[in-house]
């Protein structure tokens, strides 16, 4: 019995020890700028870049017809997107991967297990949320703005951009949001992306991978640059949302 | 060139709420109206539907040019401007602000700065030039709300109670405003519930009770 906490105490020292000497080569990894580990940022910013680029010019004008047009089904529109945006990464992983696999109605293409297969299911992630808070951001702008640009003589579609510019920073804010959830999710990406060393692997799912092999400096070094990432993310947002809250300074 | 309004037996109501009944007025050219009335008695709506922002239930907002009925598109509609009571600045400096009539007419930007520089000038915020105009006070907003409709020379301008919010010395200024323009002979329809205020800028007093007009 007296041996007890020293047998916790010995198992302590020896894990900290290892977790110290994680931290110790993983940064040594980051420092050298580690190629392989450079591939893997490299590849998690690209997929997840473009498919941001990809929601952000389907989202915004989408969320923007949505937000000043009223039509019939609109509001099952607006149902569905706030849906899809809870969403779990891994459902949304399911789906795409029917669609793309062979037997799929999409599996022509042969993009299961590329990049393009990662693009395709972030894309369907970020979406709803581009699209969805441009909505928020459009339908809450002050109704005067639209009016005031009516009386200066602008069409309908001056008015619109007029709007948009608007609550820009609101549709930033959507951007980078979306930006945030695909950057961490694992679930989607590793369904049609495959986890491919050197091809389809990007962070998150070298991070589960690493760690479930036990091999903690690539995954932590990885943890440490998506938390810096994430990090820069919010801080961003911060400045953004501050800069649209002047709208209500008066 | 010059526009002349006339308005015949035009009714409007909100949800079977009675606001303008049987309104008829031709307003004159190149002379200043200013419709005086008890809040809630019709003004705005009166003023938003001369202003062929809202459409009456029934009668007819005409506008002329000689003896030609003027068809209601955005030509027409952009040789007139409202001033709305809140204004409604846009996120962006007061330049900008100002610049906006301009821009979306696809004015050439070397003019753009001119002019929006002179009228900046002529109500006193050249100095502001570069601020936000959402950070302006209430009195500055206006003004500037009067730079941005006056910098696209409209033919008609409709003024909704433009010192309602404001201080006393921004009231003088404003009014200072639109007494050069009354002199430039530019058709001005303002509306307000200050009796001193309307007799100091008419050169014609409507008199609004109820959702008529009553002189
Ligand atoms: N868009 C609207 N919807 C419903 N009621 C309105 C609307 N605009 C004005 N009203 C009503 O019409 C009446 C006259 O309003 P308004 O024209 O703003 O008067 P005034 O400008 O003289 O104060 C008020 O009772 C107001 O509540
Ligand atoms: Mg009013």
């Amino acid at each position: 019995m007296p041996f007890a906490p020293v047998i916790v105490k010995i198992y302590l020292i020896f894990s900290m020890n290892s977790i110290i000497d994680g931290f110790i080569k993983s940064f040594s990894l980051i420092i050298n700028l580690d190629k392989e580990l450079l591939g893997i940022i490299f590849l998690s910013l690209n997929v997840s870049g473009t498919a941001l680029v990809i929601s952000t010019l389907i989202g915004v004008p989408a969320g923007t017809i949505i937000g000043l047009k009223r039509f019939p089904g609109r509001g099952f529109i607006i149902s569905l997107l706030n849906t899809f945006m809870g969403l779990p990464p891994v459902v949304v992983g399911l789906f795409v991967y029917l669609l793309l696999s062979r037997s799929g109605p999409l599996g022509f293409m042969g993009l299961l297990y590329t990049p393009s297969a990662m693009v395709a299911a972030q894309t369907v992630l970020a979406f709803p949320i581009v699209a969805s808070l441009c909505h928020s951001a459009i339908v809450n702008v002050n109704p005067i703005i639209k009016q005031a640009s009516v009386t200066l003589g602008a069409t309908p579609y001056q008015v619109a951009t007029t709007i948009v510019r608007e609550v820009r920073y609101g549709i930033l804010s959507g951007i980078i949001a979306g930006f945030g959830r695909v950057m961490a999710e694992v679930g989607a990406i590793l369904i049609v992306g495959g986890n491919i060393a050197g091809y389809t692997r990007v962070m998150t799912t070298t991070i589960a991978l690493e760690t479930d092999k036990g091999n903690f400096e690539l995954a932590l070094a990885l943890g440490i640059i998506l938390l810096i990432i994430s990090f820069l993310i919010n801080i961003l947002l911060h400045i953004i949302q501050r800069k649209g809250r002047l709208k209500t300074a008066i | 060139m010059s526009l002349e309004l006339v308005v015949s037996n035009i009714y409007k109501s909100y949800d079977s709420k009675s606001v303008l009944r049987d309104c008829s007025f031709s307003f004159r050219k190149g002379e200043t109206h200013v419709i005086m009335g008890h809040n809630g008695s019709g003004k705005s709506t009166f003023l938003r539907i001369c202003a062929l922002l809202e459409a009456p239930d029934k009668g007819e907002v005409n506008y002329l040019s000689g003896s030609n009925i003027l068809r209601k598109d955005i030509v027409l509609k952009r040789r007139m401007t409202l001033l709305l009571p809140g204004v409604g600045v846009f996120n962006a400096t007061a330049f900008k602000n100002v610049a906006y009539g301009l821009r979306i007419r696809a004015i050439k930007r070397e003019e753009i700065v001119e002019r929006v520089n002179r009228i900046l000038e002529f109500v006193g915020l050249i100095h502001k030039k570069n601020q936000n105009a959402l950070t302006l006070s209430s009195g500055e907003i206006q003004r500037i709300g009067i730079a941005r409709a006056m910098v696209i020379e409209p033919e008609i301008l409709f003024l909704d109670e433009p010192t309602a919010s404001v201080d006393q010395e921004n009231t003088e200024i404003i009014e200072d405003i639109i007494l050069k323009m009354r002199k430039e002979g530019k058709p001005i329809i303002i509306t307000t519930h200050d009796k001193v205020q309307a007799e100091r800028l008419a050169d014609r007093l409507l008199i609004m009770q109820n959702g008529k007009i009553i002189s």
